[in-house]
């Protein structure tokens, strides 16, 4: 890559050069962007897609009403941050980005309805859009039918790839398997108890979890694995097994409403995580504004991003974030990785020299993002991203203090032979 | 699974379990006593029920966010007077909604269904514009979180035991209230026989508001004592809802004893298979079992026998 891929966040010299040059030939191409390098409409664009000579237009495709709000919010709004930084460095090719938003309302048809809308009305060149898996999976039909180009943002079971989506968050190997082998190394945990709630992605998580632990981790066992209903907030016969049981490890993914019924009840149960190890893949510093940071202090989380991490990017992302979006809001795992849509979209497309869907899915693979938060992230041949993973201790103030990332990226495996 | 653990270990468990059914009773007690005031008395499918819960929690948020700012030395009692600003909030709320909407809809008990269901998208919504639509986290005073410590190996959780005395104190409350209290005379009056009772000189309508207006109040405590145990967010009532209908169809529509002895059974049924099976296991046995017990008596456990 050229140094075209640099965010231009990071670099205000190159804007302040790139800006001089613009207006230069600005003057003799009088209604035309003012940008030296802009393409020919005509020719970034064979295939009907909104882009103008002036503009490109993108959906946003999130959950503001409905159950699912609570966690897509945070999603929009670092979708809408990277817009505006990436309008402010000078658009796509030359062109301002404007964003159609739909609602999903947290109900998987009207998901399906709205991204229809999205790329057959309004012929969106990418959409940055979903959170719940079962919402991917019924947009999934209609982006491969009008070949269109989605960007979620969620970790997830994997088990899936399509030419049209890019998975901007982790699968399932990448988050689970360096956390599980980080808590048998440093911990020495043998035993594990395995919660989630009860629908596809807690349950295939467990799935890899305890294969992993059973075949890959020496001596190591799992003794318990339990399943709640969506909503649960009752978990003091289950935590009493956990007394019972003594796993060295609680390995929970409880999501939405159920977490903060499970973790004050497990405080109230006595159960201290300062001295019982809990690993979750489910909270992050989002949920924990619900939970309350005393109720979860001292366990620890496995995912890719933390807001405390330290680096240039995440310092520049974080005061931004909170200028747009307010002083008092956190900014979790999922919405990091909903901010690098927008980038890695504008960064394909210039890679491509096109926004032809075709060309951004077969450009896709390959395109660095050094700007990212997390750190340098990078497309895999899979459509998903080459990511760290670490984990984070819960602080009583409702964030996470960086434990351990690992070394290398972590390649993502979708379909993990050994683990299904 | 026994073969492993020591006697004492046990029977630590079984105590420990033993509460863990009565506090799982108690909250079903305290979420299905204002709906069996409103659907066993009034006989309104009051399916915002959860809504005012959320109410009652919304308002200890703001409750103990004003005591930290105004006088923090008042913060370890302040959710007493959370729960009290809860109920004349819901309460208040309830009476509002009673004179607008349900007034309208008394002989049309199957519209109240619909019509309660539209209201508590609108508070949902509602909750969402006003306080964002991300969860809350309610802050507790120190001394109603942890648990004591009965012995080594037991431990009992303080909150548990704050929401059962709690529970009990407002069933002994509206029990009082609906059975020897003049009002409650009023009240069974007009549920039996309204043309009746306001030939007798009973306001009808003042009797309906009020009584929806308590029911609604006793949802706010409700919700503001599960701050405590559950989450705080726009649509958290709906985790509430299908359970608290269970416990009061259960038991009978119109009686206050059926629906004390329908959340009895259920939550001991409930957490027993919840710690022999897994949690989606017991729950879907706990519904079978329901089912099957209302196909034989439909009229729920306890049912008043009226005439006809």
């Amino acid at each position: 890559m050229s140094d075209e891929t640099k965010p231009g966040l990071k670099s205000p010299l190159r804007r302040k050069l790139l800006m001089g040059m613009a207006a230069l030939p600005a003057v003799s191409m009088l209604g035309r962007p003012a940008f030296a390098d802009v393409p020919a409409t005509s020719a970034v664009n064979t295939t009907g897609l909104a882009v103008t000579d002036s503009e490109v237009t993108v959906g946003i495709l999130h959950s503001v009403t409905g159950t699912m709000a609570i966690s897509e919010t945070g999603s929009v709004e670092a979708e809408k941050l990277a817009i505006e930084q990436i309008n402010a460095a000078g658009g796509v090719l030359g062109r301002k980005i404007k964003f159609i938003q739909e609602d999903g309302a947290s109900d998987w048809p009207t998901f399906a309805e709205k991204a229809k809308k999205l790329l057959v009305n309004d012929k969106c060149a990418a959409v940055m859009g979903c959170w719940t898996s079962a919402s991917r999976k019924a947009v999934l039909p209609v982006f491969e039918q009008y070949n269109g180009m989605l960007y979620y943002p969620t970790f997830y079971e994997g088990l899936e790839q399509s030419k049209n989506v890019i998975y901007t968050g982790q699968e399932a190997t990448q988050q689970i398997i360096a956390g599980l082998d980080w808590v048998n190394k440093t911990k020495g945990a043998k035993s594990f108890y395995l919660l989630g709630s009860d629908y596809i992605w807690p349950r295939t998580s467990n799935k890899i979890a305890r294969k992993h632990i059973e075949n890959h981790l020496q001596g190591c066992k799992v003794v318990g694995e339990e399943y709640f209903p969506l909503g649960s907030t009752q978990f003091n016969s289950v935590i009493n097994k956990i007394k019972l049981t003594k796993p060295d490890v609680i390995y929970a993914i409880i999501v939405g409403g159920s977490n903060v019924a499970f973790y004050k009840q497990l405080k109230a149960a006595g159960i201290d995580l300062s001295k019982q190890t809990l690993l979750t893949i489910s909270v992050t510093e989002d949920e924990i504004d619900g939970i309350g940071g005393e109720n979860i202090a001292g366990a620890y989380a496995c995912m890719k991003y933390f807001q405390s991490l330290d680096n240039p990017n995440n310092k520049a992302f974080v005061p931004a974030f909170k200028k747009m979006w307010g002083e008092k809001t956190v900014i979790g795992d999922v919405t990091q990785a909903a901010y690098l849509g927008p980038w890695l979209w504008k960064l394909t497309v210039e890679k491509a020299g096109s926004f032809d869907i075709d060309k951004i899915a077969a450009a896709s693979p390959g395109v660095e993002f050094k700007g990212a938060p997390e750190g340098y992230v990078r497309i895999h041949e899979n459509h998903h991203l080459w990511s760290k993973t670490r984990v984070g201790r819960a602080k009583a103030d409702g964030q996470y203090e960086l434990i351990y990332e690992t070394a290398d990226l972590v390649e993502p495996d979708p379909f993990p032979k050994g683990y299904q | 699974m026994f073969g492993d653990y020591s006697i004492s270990d046990l029977g630590a468990i079984l105590a420990m379990q033993g509460f863990a059914g009565l506090i799982l009773f108690s909250v079903y007690v305290l979420m299905a006593l204002g709906l069996a005031i409103i659907f066993g008395q009034m006989g309104v499918i009051n399916m915002a029920h959860g809504e005012f819960m959320i109410l009652g929690a919304y308002v200890t948020w703001m409750t103990s966010n004003a005591v930290q700012h105004v006088a923090p030395w008042l913060f370890p009692g302040y959710f007493f007077i959370a729960m009290i600003l809860a109920f004349i909030a819901s309460g208040a709320l309830g009476m509002l909604v009673e004179w607008a909407l349900i007034r309208h809809l008394y002989k049309r008990p199957l519209d109240t269904l619909l019509a309660t269901w539209g209201l508590s998208l609108i508070l949902q919504q509602a909750y969402r514009s006003i306080f964002g639509a991300r969860e809350v986290g309610v802050e507790l005073p120190e001394w109603m979180m942890g648990s004591l410590q009965a012995t080594d190996s037991i431990q009992i959780p303080i909150n548990g035991m704050f929401v059962m005395a709690l529970t009990m104190l407002i069933t002994i409350a509206v029990a009082y209230v609906l059975f020897w209290s003049s009002w409650g005379k009023q009240v069974r009056a007009v549920v039996q026989n309204r043309v009746m009772a306001g030939a007798v000189g009973i306001n009808t309508e003042k009797v309906d508001r009020y009584t929806f207006g308590l029911g609604c109040g006793i949802a706010g405590i409700a919700g503001s004592a599960f701050t405590m145990i559950g989450s705080t967010g726009p649509t958290a009532g709906q985790l509430y809802i299908v359970d608290t209908f269970l416990v009061v169809v259960f038991g009978g529509a119109a009686s206050l004893f059926g629906t004390i002895a329908s959340a009895f059974s259920i939550s001991q049924t409930q957490s027993t298979l919840e710690f022999f099976l897994s949690g989606s296991m017991a729950k879907v046995i706990t519904l079978l079992t329901i089912v099957a017990i209302l196909m034989v008596r439909p009229q729920g456990l306890f049912a008043l026998k009226v005439r006809k």
